[in-house]
C-alpha cells in the first residue's frame, strides 16, 4: 500500500492502516508493531454485553425509594400573554402530592450569552411567567406518587390565555411591524452578523463570467434519540448537595446550568449520568425540565423525576435545521469559483438554548459554508431569527447540512450552466493535496485532507462518466435516474480559540483525562467526556491499552459524575476521541514513562530501554527477562519504600488537551430513482469515501457513518415537523413525523482514506457528525440530476408532493423558459 | 388511589401477579412493578419498537397492550435471552455486526427479531429488511442490524447441513 512521503496518508479505496504519525521509539510512542497494537483494530465493543442482555441502566430505570414524578402543564398556544394560572385543581387528584408555577421557585431561568454587540441576550424561562412564546412551552409543573397521576393532575391545572398574533416563519418575523418575540428584541432579530472576507467583491462579481444565484431552505427537524430527555433530582442530605441524574451529553456543562439558575456553588450540584439511549446535540444544552427537576427536590427533600414523552419531545423538545439560504456564485469561465455572496436565515424559534446561543446555528453556517473549496472573497450576512416555535439547539452536523446543501447546490447550478459535469466542477475548485496546511477564506486552517481523493474515489465507485453532457435529456419513457455528489470538510473538536472566537460567555473546548493504575494494574480512565452510543469505554481503552502495553480488559472507563471525573465539556460537536483521545494519550504516556522508569529500577535497566507489551515490561530485545505490568503496580503502591523517593507511591496520571483544530473530509455520492407518477424517491446506490485520519476502530468508525448518513436521509426526504399559520404543531406523533426505517434505506458504501493529523496526540480526527452532513446534499443533487430537464426541487425535505409540483410548475411554464415561481433558482443574473 | 385489579401472568417462565390500575400498560407493569427494565419505552404509541416483548411467542409493542390484557398468558422479555457472559447466538451475533450504539432500541429489536427468526427458517434479505423495518433505531442506521440476522439466519443454515438430524 502506498504512503504518501509528506503527509504520511495511504492511498486508495478501503485502506485501513494502522499508521501513527510519529516514529516509534523511546519518546514513550506505543509500538507501531501491528501485533502489538490496539489501535486500528475492529475491537468488539466492551459495552454489548451488559446492553445486549437489557442490563443496561438508563434514566427511567432509576428510582430511588419515594421517588414523585412530575409532569409538566405545557402552553396550548403559541404566543399569548398569562391572564392566570391556578394550579389549585390538580391538588385534589388522586396522587398529587404538589403544584408549582414560577414563582414558587422565584422565577429561574437560562441566559446563554454571546459577548458581541450583534446578539441579543434573551432569557429562557424555567416555567413561563407573564408570557409564553411557543405551545409546549412549561407553565406549571405537577408533582405526584405515579407518573400517570401526575398527568392527570396537569389535566386539572387552569391557564388563562390572553392570545396574541404569533410569529411563525421567518419572513412573518422580517415583516416589517411583525409582532416581537420579545418585547426587547427589535426585528425579531436574536443575533445579526455580516461578515466580509476578500477585496472587491462587487467588482469580482459584476465581472465573473458566469454568476449564478441558487435558493435552498431545509424544513424543521428534531434529533429524536429513541430515549427522550429524562431526569431524576433527589438531595443528599449528607453532602448537603443536589444529585441530578441527567439523560445528558455535557454532565459539567448541566452543572454549570443548574448551578448559576439556583444561585449555588458548583459543588453544591453533583450530575450523574446512567446510560444514555441516544442524544445527538439535543442533549448537549442544558433543558428547562432539569432545572426545575433540581430546584423541585431541593424543595421538597425528595428524589423527582421526569421523563419525556414522545409527543412532548415531538412539541416541546429542542429542535434544529429550518434554515434559508440564498447564494450568489461567481465563476470563471472555466468553473473556478471566484466570490460567493450568501444570505442567511436560522428560524431560531423563541429562546437561544444554553449555553450555546442561536448562534450556533448561525455563526456555524456563517464560517462554514465556503467548505473544502478554494475561495478568496466571501460575504455573509446571517441571521438568526426569533419565532414563535420550540427552540433550537444544536443537532448533528448543526448548520453545516444545511451549508453543504446550499454550496453543493451552487456548484451542481453552475456545473450545467458552465456546460460540465458535477465532478468537474468540484475538482477545479477542491483544495489541492499540494495546498495542506491550507488557511481558507474566513480563516481557518485546514490541516492535511484527501479532498480530491476522496471525490475521485466516490465518483468512481458510482460508474460516473466524465465528460457527459450535464444538459442531455431524460431517457424517454425509462425511470429517472439521477446522480449527486457533495462533498465536504467537517471541522471537529473546536477547541477553546474555536469557541472563544463566537465570543460565547462560556467557552468550552479543552478536555481533562485522569489515567489511574491500581496495585493489580488495573487501569480506569476518567474524562468529562459522556459516550452515549459512541463507545468510548472500547476505543478510549485501545489507545490506553497501547500506551500502557496491557490488555484491552485491563482499561475501564470511568464517566458522568462530576465528582468522580475531572472537569470535562461532554460528548458533543465530534470531539471526544479527539479531544479527550488526546488527553488520554498524553497521560497514558506520562504514566508509562512513570512504569519504565519503576521497570528500570526493578530489572536495573535503563528506562528507555523497557518496552510496555503484552502485560509485561522487559528490556527491549530481551522479552524473556521482564515483569508483568501488575507487579510494577503493586511495587508502586504497596512496596514503595523499596522505590526511590521520586517514583511509585501512586500511580495517577492527569493530563489536559485543547485541540487546535482538525479537519475531517468526506464525499458522499448517491444514486437515486424518482417516480415520475408519485414524485416518490428511492435511494439505489450510496457510497461514502470519509478521511478521519486514524480510526482507532474502523468497526465504530463505519457505524457512526452509517448512522449518521440514515439521519442525513431522514432529513432529505422524509422528516420535517410541520407547524400550522398558528404556530400549532402538527407533527406530534412518529405518525406525522417520518423517521427512516430498515427499507428507507439503501446499503451503504463506506470507503475509507486516512491522512493522520499532526494536530493531534493520536493523528485522529472528529467524525461523529460527517454522516449526517453529506447526505442530504448528495441526495437533492441527485434528485435534481434525475428530474433534469423537468424541475428541480430545493428545499428538504423533498417530499413526493414537492418532486410532483416541481415537474408540473416546469412543464406548465415550457422548457427551456425562465420558471416564474420562487423555488426556482435556475436563472440567471 | 385509582382501582386497581389483579393480573397473574408467566414471565420469563415464572409466575408473576401484580396489583394494578387496568389502564397500566403492559411496559409500564413489566418496568415498575415486576423490575424488569430491560423493555425500553421509546413511543408509548407503537411506532419506534422499543418496549417490543413476546406474548405467547408473539412480537407485540407493551406500549399498546395493558397489563390486564396479559392475565394468563406468558410474557417473555430481553431478560429471557442470553446474560451479559452467555450471550444468545443473535445477541452474539449483533455484536459481531456492531449492530446497537447506545443500545436503548436494542431489546426491542431483539424480541422482535428473535420472534423472527423462530418463524422463519431461511429467510431471504428483503425478508429481514422489512422485518428490522419494524422497529427505530436512531443510531446504527440499520447496517448492522441487517447482517446481524443474515449472519444468524446463515449460521444456523450452516449448523442445519451438518447436523440434518437437529431440523
Amino acid at each position: 500500500m502506498a504512503v504518501d512521503a509528506a503527509t504520511g496518508r495511504t492511498g486508495g479505496a478501503s485502506a485501513t492502516v494502522h499508521g501513527s504519525p510519529r516514529p516509534d521509539g523511546a519518546d514513550g510512542a506505543p509500538s507501531s508493531d501491528p501485533d502489538l497494537r490496539w489501535v486500528g483494530r475492529r475491537v468488539q465493543r466492551v459495552e454489548d454485553p451488559y446492553l445486549l442482555a437489557g442490563r443496561g441502566v438508563f434514566l427511567d430505570d432509576l428510582e430511588p425509594r419515594g421517588t414523585l414524578h412530575v409532569a409538566f402543564v405545557r402552553a396550548t398556544v403559541a404566543a399569548a400573554a398569562i391572564s392566570s394560572v391556578d394550579v389549585s385543581p390538580a391538588l385534589s387528584v388522586p396522587g398529587v402530592v404538589a403544584a408549582f408555577t414560577s414563582g414558587d421557585f422565584g422565577d429561574i431561568g437560562l441566559t446563554a450569552v454571546l459577548e458581541r454587540p450583534e446578539f441579543a441576550v434573551t432569557e429562557m424561562p424555567a416555567l413561563a411567567r407573564d408570557r409564553v412564546r411557543h405551545v409546549g412551552e412549561p407553565v406549571a409543573v405537577v408533582v405526584a406518587t405515579s407518573p400517570y397521576a401526575a398527568e392527570d393532575g396537569t389535566e386539572a391545572v387552569l391557564v388563562d390565555y390572553d392570545e396574541t398574533p404569533p410569529v411563525v416563519g421567518i419572513d412573518a418575523a422580517l415583516a416589517d411591524g411583525a409582532p416581537l418575540v420579545h418585547a426587547g428584541v427589535p426585528g425579531n432579530l436574536l443575533l445579526d452578523v455580516s461578515l466580509s472576507f476578500g477585496d472587491d467583491i462587487d467588482a469580482c462579481i459584476e465581472s465573473a463570467a458566469h454568476v449564478v444565484e441558487v435558493e435552498v431552505s431545509t424544513g424543521r427537524i428534531t434529533a429524536l434519540p429513541i430515549e427522550g430527555r429524562a431526569f431524576l433530582a433527589e438531595f443528599d442530605e449528607r453532602a448537603a448537595r443536589i444529585v441530578l441524574h441527567s439523560s445528558t451529553q455535557v454532565p459539567h456543562l448541566v452543572r454549570t446550568g443548574v448551578a448559576q439558575a439556583l444561585g449555588l456553588d458548583e459543588s453544591s450540584v453533583r450530575v450523574v449520568v446512567p446510560d444514555v439511549g441516544g442524544g445527538f446535540g439535543q442533549k448537549c444544552v442544558v433543558a428547562r425540565e432539569e432545572l426545575v427537576a433540581a430546584a423541585l427536590c431541593r424543595k421538597l427533600r425528595r428524589p423527582v423525576k421526569w421523563v419525556e414523552d414522545r409527543r412532548e419531545g415531538l412539541t416541546s423538545g429542542f429542535q434544529s435545521r429550518e434554515q434559508r439560504f440564498a447564494l450568489r456564485g461567481a465563476f470563471d469561465v472555466d468553473g473556478t469559483l471566484l466570490a460567493v455572496e450568501a444570505d442567511i436565515c436560522c428560524d431560531i424559534g423563541a429562546y437561544s438554548c444554553f449555553p450555546f446561543s442561536c448562534g450556533v446555528e448561525v455563526l456555524m453556517a456563517a464560517n462554514e459554508l465556503p467548505g473544502p473549496y478554494r475561495l478568496r472573497r466571501y460575504r455573509v450576512r446571517s441571521r438568526g431569527v426569533a419565532t414563535n416555535k420550540v427552540p433550537i439547539a444544536p443537532y448533528r452536523g448543526v448548520s453545516r447540512p444545511q451549508a453543504v446543501l446550499a454550496i453543493e447546490r451552487l456548484m451542481d447550478v453552475a456545473a450545467a450552466r458552465i456546460g460540465i459535469g458535477p465532478v468537474e466542477i468540484r475538482e477545479r475548485n477542491l483544495v489541492g493535496d499540494d495546498e495542506f496546511p491550507y488557511r481558507n477564506v474566513v480563516g481557518a486552517c485546514y490541516d492535511a485532507g484527501s479532498y480530491r481523493e476522496a471525490l475521485a474515489t466516490c465518483a468512481e465507485a458510482l460508474g460516473y462518466r466524465r465528460g457527459e453532457d450535464p444538459s442531455r435529456s431524460p431517457r424517454p419513457g425509462g425511470p429517472l435516474v439521477g446522480m449527486g455528489f457533495a462533498c465536504f470538510v467537517e471541522p471537529t473538536a473546536y477547541g477553546t480559540a474555536s469557541f472563544g472566537a463566537r465570543k460565547m460567555s462560556i467557552v468550552p473546548g479543552y478536555e481533562q483525562a485522569t489515567v489511574r493504575m491500581d496495585a493489580s494494574g488495573s487501569v480506569v480512565v476518567m474524562v468529562g467526556t459522556l459516550s452515549h452510543g459512541q463507545g468510548h469505554a472500547t476505543t478510549y481503552a485501545q489507545i490506553v491499552a497501547d500506551h500502557l502495553g496491557v490488555e484491552l480488559d485491563r482499561v475501564r472507563l470511568v464517566q458522568g459524575d462530576t465528582t468522580a471525573v475531572p472537569h470535562g465539556w461532554g460528548t458533543f460537536a465530534s470531539r471526544s476521541l479527539v479531544a479527550a483521545g488526546g488527553a488520554l494519550a498524553k497521560a497514558s504516556d506520562e504514566l508509562a514513562e512513570q512504569l519504565r522508569r519503576i521497570a528500570g529500577h526493578v530489572l536495573e535497566g535503563t528506562p528507555a530501554d523497557i518496552e510496555l507489551a503484552h502485560g509485561r515490561a522487559y528490556v527491549r530485545g530481551t522479552p524473556t527477562v521482564g515483569v508483568a505490568v501488575g507487579e510494577l503496580a503493586r511495587v508502586a503502591h504497596h512496596a514503595a519504600n523499596t522505590l526511590p523517593p521520586d517514583l511509585g507511591r501512586g500511580l495517577e496520571v492527569i493530563a489536559r488537551f485543547d485541540p487546535e483544530g482538525t479537519y475531517s473530509n468526506a464525499t458522499h455520492g448517491a444514486v437515486v430513482e424518482v417516480d415520475p407518477e408519485t414524485g416518490s424517491v428511492a435511494i439505489r446506490r450510496y457510497v461514502v469515501v470519509e478521511d478521519c485520519g486514524v480510526m482507532v476502530n474502523p468497526m465504530i468508525v463505519d457505524g457512526q457513518v452509517s448512522g449518521g448518513i440514515v439521519q442525513g436521509i431522514g432529513s432529505a426526504l422524509f422528516e420535517e415537523l410541520v407547524y400550522d399559520e398558528n404556530g400549532q404543531p402538527l407533527s406530534g406523533s412518529l405518525m406525522d413525523y417520518m423517521v427512516p426505517t430498515a427499507t428507507d434505506v439503501p446499503v451503504i458504501e463506506i470507503h475509507h482514506l486516512e491522512t493522520p493529523t499532526d494536530r493531534t496526540p493520536t493523528g485522529a480526527k472528529g467524525m461523529g457528525e460527517g454522516g449526517a452532513i453529506g447526505a442530504p446534499a448528495a441526495i437533492l443533487n441527485a434528485v435534481n440530476d434525475a428530474l433534469r430537464g423537468r424541475g428541480s426541487v430545493t428545499r428538504t425535505p423533498i417530499r413526493p408532493s414537492d418532486v410532483m409540483t416541481a415537474i408540473a410548475v416546469h412543464d406548465g411554464s415550457g422548457r427551456g423558459a425562465p420558471m416564474a415561481v420562487p423555488t426556482t433558482d435556475e436563472g440567471a443574473t | 388511589m385509582n382501582p386497581t385489579t389483579t393480573v397473574s401472568m408467566t414471565v420469563n417462565g415464572t409466575e408473576a401477579t401484580v396489583h394494578v390500575e387496568p389502564r397500566h400498560t403492559l411496559a409500564d407493569v413489566l418496568r415498575h412493578d415486576l423490575g424488569l427494565t430491560g423493555t425500553h419505552v421509546g413511543c408509548e404509541h407503537g411506532i419506534c419498537g422499543a418496549c417490543t416483548v413476546l406474548v405467547d411467542g408473539s412480537a407485540v409493542r407493551s406500549c399498546l397492550m395493558f397489563a390486564v390484557q396479559a392475565e394468563g398468558r406468558s410474557v417473555e422479555t430481553v431478560e429471557s435471552l442470553g446474560t451479559p457472559d452467555d450471550l444468545s447466538p443473535l445477541q452474539e451475533a449483533c455484536r459481531t455486526e456492531h449492530a446497537l450504539q447506545c443500545g436503548f432500541c436494542t431489546p426491542g429489536f431483539l424480541m422482535m427479531l428473535t420472534a423472527f427468526l423462530a418463524e422463519r427458517d431461511a429467510p431471504t434479505d428483503e425478508e429481514i429488511r422489512e422485518v428490522v423495518a419494524s422497529n427505530l433505531c436512531r443510531c446504527t442506521g440499520y447496517q448492522g442490524l441487517l447482517r446481524a440476522v443474515r449472519r444468524v439466519a446463515d449460521e444456523r443454515g450452516a449448523a442445519g447441513r451438518r447436523q440434518p438430524a437437529q431440523a
